[in-house]
């Protein structure tokens, strides 16, 4: 009770206090919305990025193009060769046959063409689509099944997705760097306010002291003022997440440039992304405070 | 019965001076002690020691059973809280009333909402500022911000009242209002009081328990009634 009690007074102290200086708690505000908007940004970057790799990555599929000299003992032969290979999860043959009956209703003028095609007369190739179970080693398991006899190509679609991750990452650590140092600057900025709120209070301190205030309900007022400039600092930025993101994602339908790289949705996503911005605010102001605290507050 | 007991204390501040040597008194619980001496005799120190802002570099401080020089540093609010503290400089909040000056006090330590206000009311009853309520310190005179500081000191009902030349900054009509007011606190809450000062007239006039310091040293331990003005 007692320490609810504290708590309180605290927190009503706090507030106080953020309105008095008001000008050193504006500038720490407007440092914690920036630094917070940078985190939001690499947040909702980051979290896109793995997101679409590993999407894109769970439907990376081996395509191993069977040359056309082969029999049904020799497409036999290599299934089990293939499925014997380390890393293969799953070998799924598809005859030129259905390829053909694929692209005929896949497209209009491939149905003119093909339709005349008979068994023979078919120029596309019997593949093997392949899944394999650790993505990373996707190339060593497309070499291994391309050095099997009777295969004639392999191709898996790995290199563009590996670049568009190789970019997003550039962006992801560019932001991180830039983060630390906003974060660092805005832990000063808020040592430096309740610095001055230490001193404004003085009186009230020895005050405190003199009547047997304990260290804790001393302390306390001026921890909790950092974390309500976190607090206050976070507001802004968590309302351009949710309606930033939100913009993005219906102007963009959903997707970015092609239908390969999809957005997350934004529920929930962009409320957990909420309480982690707000979560840094407050820590970021807490941890700043805290050292003002032990700097310049000796009790 | 013995309230605070001195035992062969020393302080040497950190710059090498001494402020008080090898000191040995004793105080009755109830007592009403002046704690006389000129500039430099070591008089702030010693009460300084008592609410431990200053730590004895030798010998040792009982308070009420506690040995005060063994406090740790983050128990000394412990022994506070049993204590009342009032300054020549008032020490007020300026931006708060006289109700919450005093309720300031029982505030910072967490006291219950509901326990407070009769504990404020009847300290500020008890120093006769009950028509100034909601007055704020600059509009009272040195003597009432006085009675506002004396008021927050005992609040919480301490069992020693510390006064550091509480009428340094008053005239003498106020001086003895203010001397009038501790004697009757201490004679109704049977309150202990300890009053530093250099104001002889109120000294001669009181014939309490008078320690007299000089240049760190017990110059005289005068018992009630036994003090006559001598040149220290």
């Amino acid at each position: 009770m007692k320490f609810f009690r504290i708590l309180g007074r605290s927190i009503r102290d706090a507030f106080k206090s953020v309105g008095r200086n008001f000008s050193l708690s504006l500038a720490s505000i407007s440092c914690i919305i920036i630094t917070l908007i940078i985190v939001a940004t690499s947040i909702v970057v980051s979290y896109n990025v793995d997101n679409f790799s590993s999407e894109l990555k769970k439907d990376l599929t081996i395509v191993a193009f069977v040359s056309n000299e082969v029999d049904e003992m020799d497409l036999a032969k290599l299934k089990i060769d293939i499925e014997s290979i380390s890393n293969v999860e799953k070998v799924t043959f598809k005859s030129k046959t259905d390829i053909k009956e694929e692209m005929m209703n896949e497209d209009d003028s491939f149905k003119n063409a093909m339709s005349e095609w008979d068994e023979e007369e078919n120029p596309l190739q019997h593949t093997y689509l392949i899944k394999v179970d650790d993505i990373e080693k996707i190339g060593e398991t497309a070499t291994a099944i391309k050095n099997l006899d009777n295969i004639d190509v392999v191709k898996y679609g790995e290199g563009m997705v590996d670049q568009l991750v190789t970019v997003f990452k550039v962006i992801q650590n560019v932001s991180i760097i830039a983060v630390v140092a906003l974060i660092l600057m805005t832990m000063f900025l808020i040592v430096n306010t309740i610095k001055l709120t230490i001193f404004s209070r003085k009186r009230e301190i020895s005050i405190m002291r003199l009547v047997g205030a304990s260290n804790f309900a001393i302390k306390l007022p001026f921890v909790v003022e950092g974390m309500i400039l976190g607090l206050i600092g976070s507001i802004i930025p968590v309302f351009i997440t949710i309606y930033g993101y939100y913009a993005l994602y219906n102007y963009f339908g959903g997707k970015l440039f092609t239908d390969l790289i999809k957005l997350v949705k934004p529920e929930p996503f962009i409320y957990v992304a909420s309480l982690v911005i707000i979560g840094i605010g407050i820590l970021v102001g807490m941890i700043g405070s805290g050292r003002a605290v032990r700097k310049y507050l000796k009790v | 019965m013995e309230f605070i007991r001195f035992n062969g204390v020393t302080k040497q501040y950190k710059n090498g001076v001494v402020a008080i040597y090898d000191l040995n008194l004793s105080i009755e619980k109830g007592d009403f002690c002046f704690v006389i001496g000129g500039s430099g005799s070591g008089k702030s120190t010693l009460i300084k020691m008592l609410y431990r802002e200053e730590k004895p570099t030798k010998g040792e401080i009982i308070l009420g059973g506690l040995r005060v020089n063994r406090l740790r540093n983050s128990n000394v609010y412990k022994l506070r809280r049993k204590l009342g503290i009032v300054f020549q400089d008032y020490r007020l909040l300026p931006k708060s009333n006289v109700y919450e000056n005093v309720a300031f006090a029982l505030e910072a330590i967490g006291v219950k909402k509901s326990e407070i206000r009769p504990k404020v009311l009847k300290a500020i009853e008890l120093v006769g500022l009950k028509s100034k309520l909601r007055d704020y310190p600059d509009n009272l005179s040195g003597g009432e911000q006085q009675r506002v500081a004396i008021a927050r000191a005992i609040v919480n009902e301490p069992k020693l009242l510390i006064c550091d030349e509480p009428t340094g900054n008053l005239d003498p009509v106020m001086s003895k209002e203010i001397v009038e007011l501790l004697a009757d606190i201490n004679k109704k809450e049977g309150t202990t009081v300890i009053m530093v000062t250099h104001d002889k007239t109120i000294v001669n006039s009181m014939k309490k328990h008078v320690i007299a310091l000089k240049d760190g040293h017990l110059f005289k331990d005068y018992k009630e009634g036994e003090y006559i003005d001598e040149i220290l």
